[in-house]
This record gives structure tokens, sequence and C-alpha cells, in this order.
């Protein structure tokens, strides 16, 4: 009982602390269809001080949403007697599909970098986890070569002032999916930064799937992939056939 | 007109895809070559990652040359016999190549092999083919008289047929192992392998000149078939709606361009198709030695 006191106490203690922060994703399923050519993800949300008042212009947002991640090989090439060639590479563990931050101001004026570090406040400090052994000046270089090129695929992205808030209490950030997104649970995560450190977080998902048609062409190349690959001969056969009797009529 | 393409992730131009696919059946149609040297180049270019690129042309080559199969069969331009000794190596050889491709691709090397061997390959023959057409055309060569002769090392094949059509009585042996080579690189650089194979027919086998383009697509049609289900089962990457898009282009293409076929000039013909080869290897050749755009490439573990 005493206990469960304490713990009601140090809770109640804390949300005097802590602002409260609502978040909402404009949708929290992203359908991958025919036409889709990718789609604007709203996030938004309030933030309130531990009184229930606006309290807007005391915090900053950030507002970080990551995609599935997968293990991957960097290759680099190297020019070898005048011909361009795969020399070295790296793998790195973790690399998420999609990686986009909003903030309501420069990040360098909300945190210093090791904060920013933490939390992966920028497509600079995205924890890929290389493994192998590498010295650290490598490593560095390979790192910069993937976030610049998934930069240039539209898959990782930082807007720095793309946080509005409004009122002091809403906040609002628009984040572009590209058609070519991975399917699979994001993370839209937002903080709330005050003096330099993060007081509070929250997260919503957002599902991409493809649905229909893609969904179950997908599913079928992957699980049926016999079939598939007959009905991929048929198709091809069938109107090569086709096309040659309709000409023969002309 | 934006479509969604299921297997390769993204969204695409419908209309360009169409388009490309027609030019495609056009060559096809006129010169026997599957065009699969023109598609997958150009889809990768269009954004379209390598292995979707390549998978999905070898399957919409199919669709191109069941049309050319059925119009030169139906005027006597394909021998069948011929055909299926050949379309027997294919598929031994495309065994061959994806364990090739295998290897290469977990050395991290595919790309330099494919481009070398796209150089060396289209380079060499292009240059044949136009010194060939450039001394017919001119009348020169008509000083070496029989033409159709074959390459002497295939006389020396044991074990002998008889191909009607081909006007050959050789070993088929000769076919079969023209057949594995071109199967093992249709596998390696996703093309049907046409303009390998007419050349080697030509030049090599020395068969007859108008079952030539027929023939070259009965073996393609069969051989991509087998890459489709190949590639279906080991690296998923046929893309259905791709391939329809590309179809739906090559298939009216390949009518167009085997009504052409008939009425041109086939040594000007082969020069036209020298001619594209040539650019096509050349600009490979230099890519080999220009800094590439991208430095760097992902593979996933």
């Amino acid at each position: 009982m005493r206990a469960l006191l304490l713990l009601l106490f140090a809770f109640v203690l804390m949300g005097q602390r802590d602002p409260i922060l609502v978040p909402e994703v404009s949708q929290h399923e992203v359908r991958v269809r025919q036409g889709f050519t990718g789609t604007e993800l709203l996030l938004f949300g309030a933030v309130l001080d531990p009184q229930g008042r606006a309290a807007g212009s005391d915090y900053d947002i950030v507002v970080v949403l990551k995609g599935p991640s997968e293990p991957v090989r960097l290759r680099e090439k190297e020019r070898f007697a005048g011909v361009w060639i795969n020399a070295a590479s790296s793998d790195f563990r973790s690399v998420p599909s999609y990686f986009a931050v909003a903030s309501s101001r420069p990040i360098a004026q909300i945190v210093d970098e090791k904060t920013a570090a933490i939390y992966e406040f920028g497509t600079d400090y995205i924890q890929l986890s290389p493994s192998g052994v590498i010295d650290p000046e490598e490593q560095a270089r390979f790192k910069d070569g993937l976030v610049d090129l998934k930069t240039r695929q539209q898959l990782y992205k930082q807007d720095f002032g793309g946080v509005q808030i409004s009122q002091q209490v809403l906040y609002q950030a628009r984040i572009s999916l590209p058609s070519n997104v991975a399917t699979g649970t994001y993370t839209a995560e937002t903080f709330a930064v005050r003096d330099g450190r993060v007081i509070a977080s929250a997260l919503a998902e957002v599902e991409v799937k493809k649905v229909g048609f893609e969904r179950l062409v997908a599913d079928y190349s992957q699980q049926w992939s016999l079939i598939y690959g007959l009905m991929a001969v048929a198709l091809s056969v069938g109107m090569g056939w086709a096309a040659g009797r309709l000409f023969a009529l002309i | 007109m934006d479509v969604y393409l299921p297997i390769a992730n993204l969204s695409v131009n419908g209309l360009w895809i169409v388009a490309l696919g027609a030019i495609t059946g056009v060559l096809s149609g006129l010169f026997g070559v599957g065009g699969g040297f023109l598609t997958t180049p150009l889809l990768i270019f269009y954004g379209i990652p390598p292995t979707v690129a390549a998978a999905s042309a070898s399957t919409q080559v199919t669709g191109a040359s069941v049309t050319g199969v059925l119009a030169h069969g139906g005027r006597g331009g394909v021998d069948y016999r011929m055909g299926a000794v050949m379309v027997g190596g294919g598929i031994i050889g495309s065994g061959f190549g994806a364990l090739l491709f295998r290897f290469f691709r977990s050395i991290g090397q595919i790309d330099v092999v494919i481009n070398a061997l796209y150089v060396v390959l289209l380079g060499g023959i292009g240059l044949l083919m136009a010194r060939e057409s450039v001394q017919t055309l001119r009348g020169t060569g008509s000083t070496q008289a029989p033409r159709r002769r074959h390459h002497p090392l295939v006389a020396s094949l044991p074990l002998r047929w008889r191909f009607y059509r081909s006007g050959l009585y050789i070993s088929p042996l000769a076919p079969l192992i023209v057949g594995m080579v071109v199967g093992m690189l249709t596998m390696l650089m996703g093309v049907g392998g046409g303009f390998i194979l007419v050349p080697a027919m030509l030049y090599i086998l020395g068969m007859s000149a108008n079952v030539v383009v027929g023939t070259s697509l009965y073996n393609i049609l069969f051989v991509t078939m087998a890459t489709t289900m190949m590639h279906s089962l080991t690296t998923k990457a046929v893309d259905i709606v791709l391939v329809f898009l590309l179809l739906l282009g090559s298939v009216t293409g390949a009518q167009l361009g085997s009504k052409m076929a008939v009425k041109a000039k086939p040594e000007l013909l082969r020069l036209i198709l020298a001619a594209i080869v040539l650019v096509i290897a050349f600009n490979m050749f230099l890519r080999l030695f220009y800094r590439p755009d991208e430095i760097y490439t992902v593979t996933p573990l």
C-alpha cells in the first residue's frame, strides 16, 4: 500500500515536471496500390505544460519518421588500371529504409551534438550499426556515402524548420513519402526539447502496406514462385500469340 | 500515366515503358534479336532495380519472340530441328550462367563482368557484321563466293545430322555448344542472346540466311522461358506489371518489325543492326572508364 502510494506520488511529481505531448499522424495506414505515387504524411499534435496550459514557446519539437531497417553491404568503386570496379566494402547491420527528421528550429540551436547523436536528430546521426573492424575515418566515409545515396533517392531527408508551432499549442510537420518506399511498420517519434534536453517523447506508428492486386502480386511472387513464373510465361506467350492473330486479320 | 510496379516497388510513367517495349519489338521482328540488350540498360537507366530489369526484360523477350516465331514459322523460316538442339544447349547453359552470376555477385564484381562482356561481345560482333555488310553492299563480298560455309572446327566434330531447312549436314554438337554459350550469356547479361546467336549461326554454323532470324527467335523463345522460371524461383524479381507494359509495346512492335523485314534488303538490315550494336558497345566501353554516377552501391545482406 505504501509502495503504491509512493509510486503514485512519484508519478504525480514526474507529471508535474514533464510537458504533455499528444502526437497524431494523419494516416496510420498508407495503402500502396495501383497509381501510388507517394504520399504526404502530416505529423501533428499538441504540446502542453504540466498544468495543461499552452506551452509551445517554451519547447522545441523534433519529429523523426523511420522505416523498417535491414542489414546491407555497401560497396565502394575505385579506379583500378583505369577501370572503375568495386573495391572496398563495409557492412551495416541496421540501415533504415526510410529516415526523415523535421524540427522547429535548426538542430544546432536546440541541442548539442552529443544529444543529437543519441536521439538521431539528423541524417548525420543515424545509427547504422557498422560491423567488422574498419578504421573510424574509413567508416565515416562509407557512412557519408550511404547517406548521400539515400538522400538523392529521396529516402533520407531532414527539414530543419519543418515543424510549425501554432498558437503555442499545436505543432505540425509535413513529411513526404516517395513511391519507392519499403513496406512495413514506420515509427513516428515526437520529441519535446527544452534547454538542450529532451524532456518528453511520444511514439506513433504508421503501417505502409500493399493492398489489393499489388499485394497479391507481391505475395504470389514470394510464396508461389513456381505458379507466378508460369503465369508470367503464360502472359507473355499469350500476349505475343494474340498480337500475332490480331495482325494476321488486319 | 502513373503505374505502380509491385515488385520493383516504385511508380513509373506507363507510356514510357510501353514506348520502350515498342522499340524493342520492332528490333526483334526486324533483326531476330530479342532486344534485351537495349531494354535492360534502359530500364536500369530509368531507375528500376537491375535485377528486376534483367528478369522482367527476359520475360518480355519471350512475348516478342512468340510473335516473331509465328510470323517466320508461317513462311517456313524456322528450322525446328536445329532450334530444338540449341534450346537443349541453352537450358544447360543458363544453369551454368546462374552459378556464375551468383559467384560474381558474391565477390561484388558482377557489374564489371557484365559491362566487360557487353563491350567485348557487342564490339566484336558489331565490327564483324559491319565489315560483312559493307562488303556485300559494295559488291566486293561476292568474290568470296560460297558465303554459306561453316567453320572448319564444326566439320571436325563427330556425329552428323541433316538439318534440311538450314541446308546443313553437320554434327548436332555444334549447335548444342552454340546454344549453351548463348544460354549462359542470357542468364549473365539479362539478354535474349539473339545478337550473338544470329552471327554465330551465319558465320560459325553457316546456316542458310532465310532461316537464321526465325530459328534464332525460336531459340530465344524457349531459353527466355527457362530464364523467367529460373528468375521467379531464385531472385523472385519478375515484375508482372512491368512485363505487361513492355509486352503491350513489344508485341505490336514485333509485328511491324517482321513486316518491314520482308521488304528490306537483308544486308542493309545487318548494317543497321551493326551500327546499333556498335553504338551501345562504345557507350559501355566509355562507361568503364568514366567516373560512375554512383560510387557506392547497396546490396541487402
